[in-house]
């Protein structure tokens, strides 16, 4: 399966973005402030229409497909983490189920995998009010995962978690990717982005600067390009730490 | 979770036989009944019984969507500026004079309403956007409620400016199958519209974002909101005048005994705000005052403090 974003250009934000996503992947989109992250990943969800260009799924495009089966394939993790009301852990998750229409016994089978995968079983019953910041992270990340999407597309899904939290998120990706999955995460971290990312697309003003593996991708040449830092790895693959 | 549900219909099936006897003149439900009171009962009561429950169905319903669709407790059905539009509409026909005339103050009050909603729509437009339709909404009312003082201010005869001043507070009082006949299938409509939104205004807890990639239409969304609160609020005042914090109490009261999505609370809304609107509109009837108080007003004074109370209680929750 593909996703397939193909001269993407958005006012002021994108510009002349093309990038390939495999499934079974887990990419990060990488890039200074305002360089059109979190714009390329609305585009790629289908939530932010592209003035030019057209996002392929399975080389239909975006566009052409209605939001309903859209929604069943793309699941869509925005930055804030609202909740509007106290629902139960439970209700939020079952949130996911919203595209389908597929009975309220395949409903439960997916609420109930989501809820084990993540480890939530026990507050299930809990009103999301009550929960700490990792497990409000994860509840939220267990409302896209009952979707059963194709692709999961993360905006900063680790902002505002512990290390500890961060670490076991990540680990939570990878499972996905490796069950067939297309992650696409949005990551400030470099050390995280290089150390976990099978793929990082660095964009700076809206350009594609690298799209590669994370040691060429995230080579002190690019970080000192893009982000103007003097900065080098210290470290084994997939235990690097960025020293500035 | 739908445990409110059976409890209310339990509640409004004794709460309407029972309205029914309630009045200036109690009737004896165990003896015969005159010829007058079986004329209270059936062009008296029974209409009023029959629309005091679906007003107030329809003003619940209402504040449990626009609750959700504005992600924010204290939201009110007002605040689209449609409860304004029919009002004004309905100022207009006592104005005019026409008012005295068989369906010319209901129909005043939902072209009111039904413009509110255009202008709302056109307004709002094809964005989508909450916050926009929201201030646009505001706008409206303010509007709408300038023109209504600006009319009665105008009033071309004291009776007129006493019969727009009485009206406006809301009431139930001396109608007929007449209101029935418009103001039911309106409200229904408007109800079972709120409800088809219901699956986007639970997408919408996650935000404008997640609903959309949820899968949710926010445009479609808007117009169903547009329809089914104009539906609701229109007929609402087009039959009985303005009456407040129905649709601001109700949900705040049984979001608790629901699992907090809002479709699951707009049907408990309705049920619980057609019994509040049918107790209320009894005490108002058998109040010994030298005239009727008016329903709205009856409203506003039970709600205002409760309302606070309620306040009260959530921050001390908060501290």
């Amino acid at each position: 399966m593909s996703l397939v974003a193909q001269n993407l250009a958005l006012a002021g934000r994108l510009a002349d973005v093309s990038v390939g996503l495999n499934s079974g992947e887990v990419t990060a989109i990488c890039g200074p402030n305002g360089a059109g992250k979190s714009s390329l990943l609305a585009c790629l969800a289908g939530l932010l229409r592209p003035d030019n260009g057209t996002v392929l799924s399975d080389g239909t495009s975006l566009t052409a497909i209605q939001p309903r089966e859209r929604a069943q394939a793309i699941g869509y993790l925005p930055q804030q983490g609202e909740v509007a009301w106290d629902l139960s852990v439970e209700t939020l998750t079952a949130l996911g189920r919203l595209p389908w229409r597929t009975g309220a016994e395949a409903d439960r089978a997916a609420v109930d995998a989501a809820l084990t995968t993540l480890d939530l079983q026990r507050f299930r019953h809990r009103p999301v009010s009550q929960l700490s910041g990792g497990e409000q992270a994860r509840a939220l990340l267990a409302r896209v995962l009952a979707g059963e999407p194709k692709w999961l597309l993360a905006d900063e899904p680790l902002a505002n978690l512990d290390l500890a939290h961060q670490l076991a998120l990540l680990a939570q990706f990878r499972r996905l990717a490796t069950a067939g999955t297309g992650v696409v995460l949005v990551l400030h971290d470099l050390a995280h982005a290089m150390n976990h990312a099978d793929r990082v697309v660095v964009l700076d003003s809206g350009r594609v600067a690298a799209d590669a593996p994370p040691d060429q991708a995230l080579s002190a040449a690019v970080i000192a390009r893009v982000w103007k830092v003097e900065a080098r790895w210290l470290g084994d693959a997939g235990q690097r730490a960025l020293s500035t | 979770m739908t445990r409110p549900i059976p409890l209310l219909l339990l509640a409004l099936a004794l709460a309407i036989p029972l309205s029914l006897l309630a009045g200036r003149v109690w009737l004896n439900p165990f003896g015969d009944l005159s010829p007058n009171a079986l004329l209270i009962l059936t062009e008296l009561r029974l209409p009023r019984a029959i629309l005091a429950v679906t007003l107030g169905a329809g003003l619940g319903a209402a504040g449990a969507a626009m609750q959700g669709y504005l992600r924010n407790p204290l939201a009110d059905p007002g605040l689209f500026g449609i409860a304004p539009g029919a009002a004004l509409g309905a100022v207009l026909s006592f104005w005019t004079g026409l008012a005295s005339a068989p369906w010319v103050l209901p129909l005043f009050a939902l072209v009111g309403g039904a413009g509110a909603m255009a202008l709302l729509g056109l307004i709002a437009g094809r964005t989508g956007s909450v916050t926009l339709f929201t201030l646009a909404g505001m706008m409206i009312a303010s509007l709408a409620g300038a023109l209504m003082s600006l009319a009665i201010s105008l009033s071309p005869t004291p009776f007129a400016l006493s019969e727009i001043v009485t009206w406006l507070m809301g009431a139930l009082t001396d109608r007929s199958w007449n209101d029935v006949v418009f103001a039911v299938p309106l409200t229904l409509a408007g109800i079972a519209t709120l409800m088809a939104a219901g699956r986007a205004l639970d997408a919408l807890t996650l935000g404008e974002a997640a609903a959309r990639s949820l899968g949710v239409d926010p445009a479609r969304l808007q117009w169903l909101m547009i329809a089914g609160v104009g539906l609701t609020v229109g007929a609402g005042v087009a039959a009985a005048g303005i009456i407040g914090f129905v649709g601001l109490i109700v949900p705040h009261l049984l979001r608790r005994f629901t699992d907090r999505r809002p479709s699951s609370l707009i049907l408990p809304c309705a049920l619980a705000g057609g019994l509040l609107l049918l107790v209320a509109d009894c005490l108002c009837r058998v109040l010994p005052l030298q005239s009727e108080l008016r329903l709205g007003i009856a409203l506003s004074l039970l709600g205002g403090p409760f309302f606070l109370a309620l306040l009260l209680r959530m921050r001390r929750g908060l501290a």
